[in-house]
């Protein structure tokens, strides 16, 4: 009994510390709408500057100890507050998720900006004065610092009620949540509001972050690992309702405390599992709302159409280029191609889900991977031909996306999102933990393509043949009657309903399709690098399709592909340059999103139907 | 379309192919290709760099192989299997290095070696310490510097197996590597000491360990020893969290990798005391060999050198030895240089075992003290990586024939 409240306690503590940093992803989405990537940077930052601060200032003294942990999140907040200024500012207006693409420039920064400014060991910071030892519960040790963690959560949950229910600044913001517009339409400055709502979630961030330092080492790979998990609890509990983080917070932390005794396999996955049923329960977390649209800021949207002559001309004249490659290419520049023209359909099929079908995917590299699974898979026990398995990977990626479609259509914007993303965490785990069949975490190797298409050139042309097939086919399924009803669903759902079209198997069929295409990617992947390994479904996946597709521009049919020749064109290239190539990634990103905020092919576009008469996008 | 679109893109193309010539190498260097985890992984692969950088200065100072200079291109792979057999082909194909070494993590180093064997390249695998490199996905082309995970379980075993304790838990990360350890780990115990009994596992997500709750369901299992595999970030939180909560009083403790500066250093006064180990101690390596080269070492870095520094080192001065040997780069050639290879190490002579092109790289096992507020290793050894090897017979019988 004793060791069951203890492990009770323990996960208590662990909540704490998760809901510190998604309490300040939940406000700062709730109020702005930015789904913030670099927040677990600042969880990261947090733990290091308290790290130095600790050292510098406490001197050993409770009251030093405690006034370089807040002495951090407060420096932490300050860094949030200028990127809010400087950056952030600059693109609210821009079409949605392309902050987060700005964030995601920022993760990469301040990972290259930790390992320079701290160093690459590991670093265990002291422990917190007056609370060194542990306290005897039951004749069990319990550590004296847990129980501060333990007050500290339900402590902050309290003073943020405070604060949003008993000042004026908490009433704006409430009100922000709720209707923006008419915030703005009321004469606050909703500049500052915004600039103070993120200033506050950086702090709890950063304090999250500094608090972590009694406990453990602090290291350069904090902020992925709170990253998705703060996610979880974000949505678990509700967009925007601190009081559902708290509750989600504790949920998952007892649930990693108990989980471990009974399923000490399954720590990986548990989490996600229990986000997906509770999404199918509660599609808006425990506590959350119906949510508003994610859509807009970004005005009126052009709507997608048949390419112009001129158009049709650099189309083809791209095709020219991509033909005669291979009479200059060399067969390292080839595979390159190939890589490209590979996540050029990934990304266009992405771009098939959340531009055309309005359905955000986070999960995305499921379907690819798994798409490499279902070749590497075949090929490797069943000795079928690549040709054959290039059909059996796509098919694998299709039957997985009908099943987790099924589930996720039924939800709208960031619980979409995410529930993509616990199934694709699903897989993950999945492919993971069944060595005996797909090999583990050491993967499948030996993938390589058939003797007829093993020299560069051949498979070059092979990819460019279903790669290019692929988008072709993809926008071909846009401009048909299904792609016009799919527009329809996402820009008016309540119209097209009633006009008896059926929303969800619209959607799931579009859902279906873009796995399917995603397959077709990932089951090229597998032969393009002779190996399959977990890694081609995770979390690190779907985000390059996002930032592809994001790069590029949600508004146009190009933008997948020119965002995918620029992004990974950009990282192989950077890569082999310089050891610092996450900064000038981050830094270049940063600098697009900036200069672009309709993406690249969005920018593009632009320029060259100002020329053209004007047509009123009704 | 119009005959102006056509030349545009033409022009392209020649630009295009531009780029990719000016690449041609100088008659008078040996390019040879490294990889390795520079970004995701820079606690072990930075010191490690610095290591075959040594070794490569040594080796050029000394007037390079056969009269000509080494040069080493070297590119990062961030941490993905996928980004890896990219810099591979470049490396191959636009630098055309005659050799490749390199990587880190298992599944990399996998990945690179099946890649090797399809592009018929040798590559000397650093650090990836999975059996399956040099066992059942082991193939002519590839060759292993670090003693794999079977030989790292099996120095400790000896040590682990005169312990009085009869029952034993383990925690290892969950992944390839941490369950082989924990399955060899348990085989060759179970071999000497019939009366051991299993209690508990734990399987902590590699990076992401729930410290407290870890800790608290080992000790609910009361073993009278504990076998760890965590290491890194996961391993400081486990041992501040078990020394908190009293976890290793009274309790032994076998744990492998811990004894490395890498991991060691980091924990600093939490060091716990006693615990069996395999690790680096060098700071108390007198042999001529080593000084010579901490010496060096220091000189050039002013750092002290980590286990990934030695093994830096070893592997840049295999790969230059087995050209030496070869006297040439032909793949073929290298490959019967390779089998049976010798070098001298600053741990002492290595060789690479013909058969499975194992080197015989052993390691250091002692146990844990603190002193000064620093962990260090005392009663140490250095176990010959020869006396650990697979048997023969089980290679002959996991590796596939070519």
């Amino acid at each position: 009994m004793s060791f069951f409240f203890i492990q009770f306690l323990n996960g208590l503590a662990s909540a704490s510390s998760l809901f510190l940093v998604a309490s300040g992803l939940s406000i700062i989405f709730g109020v702005s709408r930015i789904v913030n990537f670099a927040h677990g940077s600042f969880y990261m930052l947090g733990a290091y500057m308290a790290f130095t601060l600790v050292q510098k200032l406490s001197g050993g003294t409770v009251f030093g100890f405690w006034g370089a942990i807040v002495l951090a999140a407060a420096a932490v907040a300050l860094v949030g507050a200028v990127v809010e200024m400087v950056l952030l500012r600059r693109i609210y207006q821009a079409p949605e998720l392309l902050q987060l693409l700005a964030t995601f420039g920022l993760v990469l920064i301040v990972q290259d900006l930790v390992l320079v400014l701290w160093g690459p060991e590991d670093l265990l910071g002291p422990r917190a004065p007056g609370l060194k030892g542990a306290i005897d519960i039951f004749g069990q040790s319990f550590p004296q610092y847990d129980f501060v963690l333990i007050i500290l959560g339900p402590v902050v949950l309290g003073l943020l009620w405070l604060l949003f229910h008993r000042t004026r600044w908490g009433t704006l913001i409430r009100a922000a949540t709720q209707d923006r517009e008419m915030v703005a339409a009321l004469g606050v400055n909703q500049a500052w509001l915004f600039t103070s709502v993120f200033t506050l979630g950086a702090f709890l961030a950063g304090l999250g972050g500094a608090v972590q330092l009694p406990r453990e080492a602090v290291n350069h790979v904090m902020d992925l690992q709170i990253i998705t998990e703060a996610f979880v609890i974000v949505v678990i509990g509700g967009l925007g309702s601190v009081l559902g983080a708290f509750l989600a917070a504790v949920i998952i932390g007892e649930l990693n405390a108990f989980g471990i005794l009974i399923f000490p396999q399954l720590t990986l996955v548990l989490t996600f599992l229990v986000m997906a049923v509770i999404l199918v329960v509660r599609p808006w977390g425990l506590l959350g709302k119906p949510e508003m649209v994610m859509r807009g800021g970004g005005g009126v949207e052009r709507p997608i159409r048949p390419l112009t002559q001129r158009g049709r001309n650099v189309a083809f004249a791209g095709l020219v280029v991509l033909l005669a490659l291979p009479m200059v290419g060399g067969s390292y520049g080839l595979s390159v191609a190939s890589e490209v023209l590979i996540f050029a359909l990934f990304a266009a099929s992405l771009h098939f889900m959340m531009g055309t079908g309005g359905m955000v995917s986070f999960g995305h590299a499921a379907y690819f991977g798994l798409g490499s699974y279902g070749a590497a898979l075949m090929v490797k026990y069943f000795g079928i031909p690549m040709l054959a398995a290039l059909v059996t990977g796509p098919l694998l990626a299709a039957a997985a996306a009908l099943v987790f479609g099924w589930f996720c259509v039924r939800l709208a914007g960031a619980y979409l999102a995410m529930l993509t993303l616990a199934f694709a965490q699903i897989a993950y785990a999945v492919v993971f933990q069944w060595s005996s069949f797909t090999g583990g975490d050491n993967g499948l190797i030996g993938i390589w393509p058939a003797p007829w298409a093993a020299n560069p050139v051949a498979f070059y042309y092979l990819t460019l043949a279903l790669c290019g097939g692929g988008i072709l086919a993809v926008r071909r399924i846009t401009f048909a009657p299904f792609g016009y009803t799919l527009r329809a669903c996402r820009d008016s759902a309540l119209r097209a309903d009633s006009i008896g079209i059926n929303l969800s198997s619209h959607r799931w069929a579009g859902f279906a399709l873009a796995g399917f295409f995603a397959g077709i990617a990932g089951s090229l992947y597998a032969f393009l690098k002779g190996s399959v390994f977990p890694d081609t479904i995770s979390i690190a996946t779907s985000v390059d399709g996002l930032v592809m597709v994001l790069l590029g521009g949600v508004q146009t049919l190009t933008g997948p592909v020119v965002g995918a020749l620029v992004y990974k064109t950009l990282h192989v290239t950077i890569s082999s340059y310089t050891d610092q190539w996450r900064t000038a990634l981050g830094v270049i990103i940063i600098v697009l999103v900036v200069a672009f905020p309709q993406g690249i092919s969005g920018f593009v576009q632009g320029r060259l139907t100002r020329s053209e008469p004007k047509e009123d996008a009704a | 379309m119009d005959r102006r679109t056509v030349l545009k893109s033409f022009a392209l193309a020649a630009l295009m192919a531009g780029s990719q010539m000016g690449t041609a190498s100088a008659a008078d260097t040996i390019k040879i290709g490294e990889i390795n985890s520079y970004t995701s992984l820079p606690a072990f692969t930075l010191p490690y760099r610095s290591g075959w950088q040594l070794a490569l200065d040594e080796i050029n100072a000394a007037g390079g192989i056969n009269g000509k200079k080494l040069e080493v291109i070297s590119r990062d792979d961030g941490g993905k299997p996928g980004d890896a057999v990219t810099a591979a082909n470049e490396l191959v194909s636009r630098e055309n290095v005659s050799v490749l070494f390199g990587t880190f993590f298992s599944h990399i180093g996998l990945a690179v070696s099946d890649f090797a064997n399809q592009r018929k390249i040798v590559f000397v695998a650093a650090e990836p310490l999975t059996d399956a490199l040099t066992m059942e996905k082991g193939n002519r082309y590839t060759f292993r510097l670090r003693p794999g995970t079977y030989m790292q379980a099996a120095m400790l075993v000896d040590q682990a197996a005169k312990l009085p304790a009869k029952t034993w838990a383990t925690v290892a990360p969950n992944y390839e590597y941490g369950q082989v350890a924990v399955k060899v780990f348990k085989e060759l115990m179970s071999a000497k000491r019939p009366d051991i009994k299993w209690v508990d596992e734990q399987w902590p997500a590699m990076g992401k360990i729930d410290g407290g709750a870890t800790v608290q369901a080992l000790a609910r299992a009361e073993p009278e020893a504990i076998f760890n595999v965590t290491f890194g970030a996961d391993l400081t939180k486990f041992i501040r969290e078990g020394n908190t909560r009293g976890l290793f009083k009274n309790r032994s403790v076998v744990s492998l990798l811990t004894g490395e500066p890498e991991y060691l250093d980091p924990l600093g006064d939490e060091t716990p005391s006693g615990w069996i180990v395999s690790g680096y101690p060098w700071e108390q390596i007198k042999t001529p060999e080593h000084e010579a080269f901490l010496k060096a070492y220091k000189a050039k870095f002013n750092d002290y050198p980590r286990l990934g520094s030695v093994v830096g080192y070893n592997t840049m001065k295999a790969v230059a030895e087995m050209i030496r040997k070869a006297g040439s780069v032909d793949t073929d050639k290298l490959i019967a240089a390779g089998e049976g290879l010798k070098i001298d190490s600053p741990l002492g002579p290595i060789t690479f075992r013909a058969e499975d092109h194992q080197s015989t790289m052993g390691g250091y096992i002692g146990k844990t003290a603190m002193k000064d507020g620093k962990g260090m290793m005392v009663d140490w050894h250095y176990a010959n990586g020869a006396d650990y090897l697979p048997a023969l017979a089980e290679v002959a019988k996991a590796r596939p024939k070519n």
